[in-house]
Parts: C-alpha cells; sequence; structure tokens
C-alpha cells in the first residue's frame, strides 16, 4: 500500500470511529444509570418502588406511583391540548396557507422551538399560575398549570414534524380526490391526512417523549406536592421534578431512590423509541 | 348546507389554532421582554453576583455561559461533523448502521434531566472531575451530538449527486471530492448545525445544574464550577425573591435565542441559494 491509500484509511476510519461515538456514548449512558439505579429498585422491590403510593425518603419509603400517576396525567394532558393545536397548525401551514404566509409564520414556530424550558417555566410561575389561582382557586401550582406549559412546549415539535409528514404526501393523492368532485376540506382531512398519518403518530409519540422528560419548566409550576391528582387543580409531582428537586441534597439511599426513577423514565424513552423506529419502518404510506 | 357548515367550522379551528400558536409565543415574548427590558442596565450584565455585597449584576454567568458554550463546541463539533461525514458518504446500509441511527434518535430522545443525572454519576463522581466546567461541557457535548449530526448530514445529502459525480469524474477520489467539493458546499447547512446547537447550549439547565455547577463565578480554568445564565434565572425564579432580576434574565436568554435563530435561519438561506443556484 502507498502512502495516500494508508491516510485515506486512516481518515476513513477515523470518521467510522466519531459515528461510533454515539453509540458509546448511549451504552455509556445506560450503563452507569443502571448501576446506580438498578440495585435501589431491587432492593426496595420493583413492585413497592413503582405502585406504594407514599414517598418519605426520611422514613426509607419509597412508592413512586404518585408520580407516575402526576407524569401520566399531565403528559396526556399536554399531548391532548398540544397535539389538537399543532396538529390543526400543522395542518394549515402545509394546505391551507398561502405559501407567502407559511413563510411568515414557520419561522416564529421555530423561536416557540427554541425558548429554553427555563423560561418557560418562569412565564407559567409569573402569569399562569397567579391567573389560575386567583380565577379557578387552588394554590395555582397545578395539574392544570403543567398541562398548559407542556401544551405550549410541545406545540412546535408537533407541528413542525406534523407538517413534514404532510407535505410528503404524493400531490397525485390530493389531485385525484378533488377531480372526483371531494371538496379541498374533505380532501384535507379524507385524504392527506390518513395519508401522512404514520409521520403524524411519530409526531404525537416524540411529543409524549418530550413532556414526559421536560424537568426545568414543569417543576416551577408543578406545586411539588407527591399525591396522585384529583383535580385538575390539584397540586401534582411528576417523576422528573422530583429528581430535580432532591437530587441536590439527597444523599444514599434516598439519591440512589432517585437514580432508579431515572431508570424508569429512561426505560420508558427507550421503548417510546422503539415505538417510532416500528412506525416508521412499518409505513406503508407515502 | 350541514357539510358547508362543518367546512367553516374546520377552516375556523385551523385558523384559530395557528393563531393561538403565534398569540401564545408573542405572549411569552411580549410579557417577559417588557417586564425584563427596563431591568437591563449596562451595570446589571457587567457586575459580579453577591447579593450579600449589593451586587446582583450576571457578568459571571454571561461568562461562564459563553465558556461553557465554546468548550462543548471544539468537544462535540469535530466529532458531530465527521460521524455525519460517515453516515452520509461512506455508510452502506446494514444492520450495524441501523443500530447505529437508532443510538442516535434515542440520545435525542433522552430527557435533559437524565443527562445530569449521569454527568453528575460519571463525570463529576466517577471520572472525579467534580462540578466544573469540563464535566458540564462533556455532557452537553454528548447531549447536542445527535442535533449535529442530522443537521450536518441533511446538509450533506442536499448537496447535489452531480456535484460528486463532476468531480469523481475528473480523477479526484473520494476523500478529494469529500474536502473539496462537498464540504465546502455544505458549509452554511454546517453553520446552521452549530448555531442551533448554541442554542441548545445556552438555553439548558437540568443538565448544566448538576454538571457544572451552580457556583456564581467567572471560571478560570476548566476544572472550576460556574453557573449559567439558564441555571441563574432557575434559582432566581425558584427563589422568587427579586422578579426584576428574573425578568432581566430571562430576556437576555431570549434576546440571544432569537438572534441565533435568525442566524440559524440566514445560513439555512445561504445554503439554499448555493445549492438550487438562484
Amino acid at each position: 500500500m502507498n502512502r495516500a491509500k494508508i491516510i485515506t484509511f486512516i481518515i476513513e476510519k477515523f470518521f467510522w470511529i466519531c459515528a461510533l461515538l454515539s453509540l458509546l456514548a448511549l451504552l455509556l449512558i445506560l450503563g452507569f444509570l443502571l448501576k446506580e439505579g438498578l440495585p435501589p429498585l431491587f432492593s426496595i422491590g420493583f413492585g413497592d418502588f413503582l405502585l406504594g403510593t407514599s414517598w418519605k425518603p426520611l422514613e426509607d419509603t419509597f412508592g413512586i406511583f404518585p408520580m407516575i400517576a402526576a407524569t401520566a396525567a399531565a403528559t396526556a394532558g399536554g399531548i391532548l391540548l398540544g397535539g389538537f393545536v399543532g396538529l390543526f397548525t400543522a395542518l394549515f401551514l402545509a394546505e391551507v396557507a398561502s405559501p407567502k404566509l407559511a413563510r411568515l409564520i414557520r419561522p416564529l414556530i421555530q423561536l416557540l422551538a427554541g425558548i429554553p424550558s427555563v423560561v418557560f417555566g418562569f412565564f407559567g410561575l409569573v402569569l399562569i399560575v397567579p391567573w389560575i389561582s386567583n380565577h379557578l382557586g387552588g394554590p395555582g401550582n397545578s395539574l392544570l398549570a403543567t398541562i398548559l406549559i407542556l401544551s405550549v412546549m410541545i406545540l412546535p415539535t408537533l407541528a413542525s414534524i406534523s407538517e413534514t409528514a404532510l407535505r410528503a404526501v404524493p400531490q397525485e393523492y390530493r389531485e385525484g380526490s378533488l377531480a372526483l368532485g371531494a371538496s379541498p376540506m374533505e380532501t384535507l382531512f379524507k385524504v392527506t391526512l390518513p395519508a401522512a398519518k404514520s409521520g403524524i403518530i411519530a409526531a404525537f409519540v416524540l411529543g409524549v417523549g418530550r413532556a414526559v422528560g421536560e424537568t426545568m419548566a414543569v417543576v416551577l409550576v408543578c406545586g411539588n406536592r407527591p399525591q396522585i391528582p384529583k383535580s385538575l387543580l390539584d397540586p401534582i409531582r411528576p417523576l422528573t421534578s422530583t429528581i430535580a428537586m432532591e437530587m441536590s441534597y439527597s444523599t444514599g439511599t434516598h439519591q440512589q431512590a432517585l437514580f432508579a426513577i431515572g431508570v424508569v423514565l429512561l426505560v420508558f424513552i427507550v421503548a417510546l423509541n422503539l415505538c417510532v423506529n416500528y412506525i416508521l419502518k412499518g409505513r406503508k404510506d407515502v | 348546507m350541514k357539510r358547508k357548515l362543518t367546512e367553516k367550522i374546520l377552516m375556523t379551528l385551523l385558523w384559530l389554532c395557528t393563531l393561538g400558536t403565534v398569540a401564545a409565543l408573542f405572549l411569552i415574548l411580549g410579557y417577559v421582554l417588557i417586564q425584563g427590558l427596563p431591568h437591563i442596565s449596562l451595570r446589571f450584565l457587567t457586575t459580579s453576583y453577591a447579593p450579600g455585597l449589593g451586587l446582583e449584576g450576571i457578568w459571571a454567568m454571561i461568562i461562564g455561559t459563553l465558556l461553557l458554550m465554546g468548550l462543548t463546541l471544539v468537544i462535540a463539533v469535530p466529532a458531530g461533523i465527521f460521524a455525519a461525514i460517515y453516515l452520509s458518504e461512506y455508510a452502506k446500509p446494514s444492520r450495524f448502521l441501523s443500530v447505529l441511527r437508532f443510538s442516535i434518535e434515542c440520545l435525542a430522545g433522552i430527557p435533559s434531566i437524565l443527562y445530569g443525572l449521569f454527568g453528575f454519576t460519571f463525570f463529576v463522581v466517577f471520572l472525579k472531575l467534580q462540578f466544573s466546567l469540563i464535566s458540564g461541557a462533556l455532557t452537553l457535548a454528548i447531549m447536542i451530538l445527535p442535533l449535529l449530526i442530522r443537521t450536518t448530514e441533511e446538509a450533506l445529502q442536499s448537496v447535489p449527486v452531480s456535484f460528486r459525480e463532476g468531480s469523481l469524474a475528473l480523477g479526484a477520489n473520494q476523500l478529494v471530492t469529500l474536502f473539496r467539493i462537498v464540504l465546502p458546499s455544505a458549509i452554511p447547512g454546517i453553520l446552521t448545525a452549530v448555531i442551533l446547537s448554541m442554542g441548545r447550549i445556552i438555553g439548558e439547565t437540568a443538565a448544566v445544574y448538576y454538571t457544572a455547577g451552580t457556583v456564581p463565578q467567572v471560571p478560570l480554568t476548566a476544572s472550576e464550577s460556574t453557573r449559567s445564565l439558564a441555571v441563574h434565572l432557575y434559582f432566581l425564579a425558584k427563589e422568587g425573591l427579586d422578579q426584576g432580576q428574573a425578568f432581566a434574565s430571562a430576556t437576555i436568554l431570549i434576546i440571544i435565542i432569537a438572534a441565533l435563530n435568525l442566524a440559524a435561519q440566514g445560513t439555512a438561506n445561504i445554503l439554499n441559494r448555493r445549492l438550487t443556484g438562484k
């Protein structure tokens, strides 16, 4: 082999190693979170940990069911509200708006996506929380405040991924439908939307991931009381907030239990990604 | 008649939802900026933070954030670009490639608080790097890697095949084609990737909190702790002591993010224009 060939070989291997870094990083993250979080899961017991309803670190009682319930309720609310508005925004931008109007609005949605989560949290804390407290009652820091903030935060992700999926639907679908006498609105909801189904479902699944994982915005508005929410105005404490609130002062078993929460979150996120992979791979449409 | 009514309702909903999205953005920006701008002064920007001494400036946080961002980019940008080159120019469909792509998707989906936990247990405790600039930067580097790789890969793939074919036909090998033709054409796209990453770094809170720490000082070495502007805002919001400072810090964050967004759109437009020849 001459020198040029050797250099080429080395450079190409170097590219490969850089690509491999992502896989290594993921394995490292999985390894270290499991190393810290699995032992307490076994010592506390999976059932007691996941289904236990009381979280009292001082008494060594670690049950995260209230937090799972809080995360589930907040995510469901956020996805319903943010998903609906986001999907309709995507439909508007992809199919209804003039190209000029869409070009005007799209950067605004990107800006919304770029706003740091702590700014969302701060905004919620100074405007939404007092508003809820004054007009609807309760402390203000509540499931409702969390849902409102989460829905605005996941909206841009949902809107932009859904829009991409809608734009990928071939023009012939729309033309065929219109030629058969369907109105533009029927075409949009009965032809284009179903054709973009798998991309849109993937967007929703990713949105769920974001809502479940969101921390700094939620911790400022949720109220931080580990209880199963019974009404929209109850203060709650999702899984991520628990880690964020207690990590800075926890030690020993308490800290390990926080890592165990991290493992629960991680398993959920990886499972969600597998779902997205499956949905996008199995897509027959488009 | 009924069909027309349904159509009208749907049309109204489409408009309302889009207007709602835009309104939410303007409400947040407007509210924070109106409350925050009056509190911003040269003194606020350039003094250090020592509330006991009456000093409430964000100088240390600004410098800390910039250093954290610089160090993160130095670590992540080369790795991200080279990884994207491999994925876009060299990788052939295989099981290994799908595993690689899946791991990138997973990294992108991991919540920042988990990056914080990982950074804490691995960099801060296991590698004994303490709460420091370098712990923060290494954690953030992994976090922004997926964004860098994906955006760069898109930029590389938007370079027309004819560019590559022309170069290869003239006798250049693949590597020369890559460095002389493909990468130069894709530079605005790569710049977009870097600018978007800057936004993520500056806005990140949870992952920085547990790795770079919270000490409001200008770090003199990479092994000293610092407090980023976003973490500072979190503290101010949580303590609820001085809303003026919190609004002002939030305003600075928003201004930086908006500027970066504009810059990213600018570079993306340049790429488009260059590749379509318009």
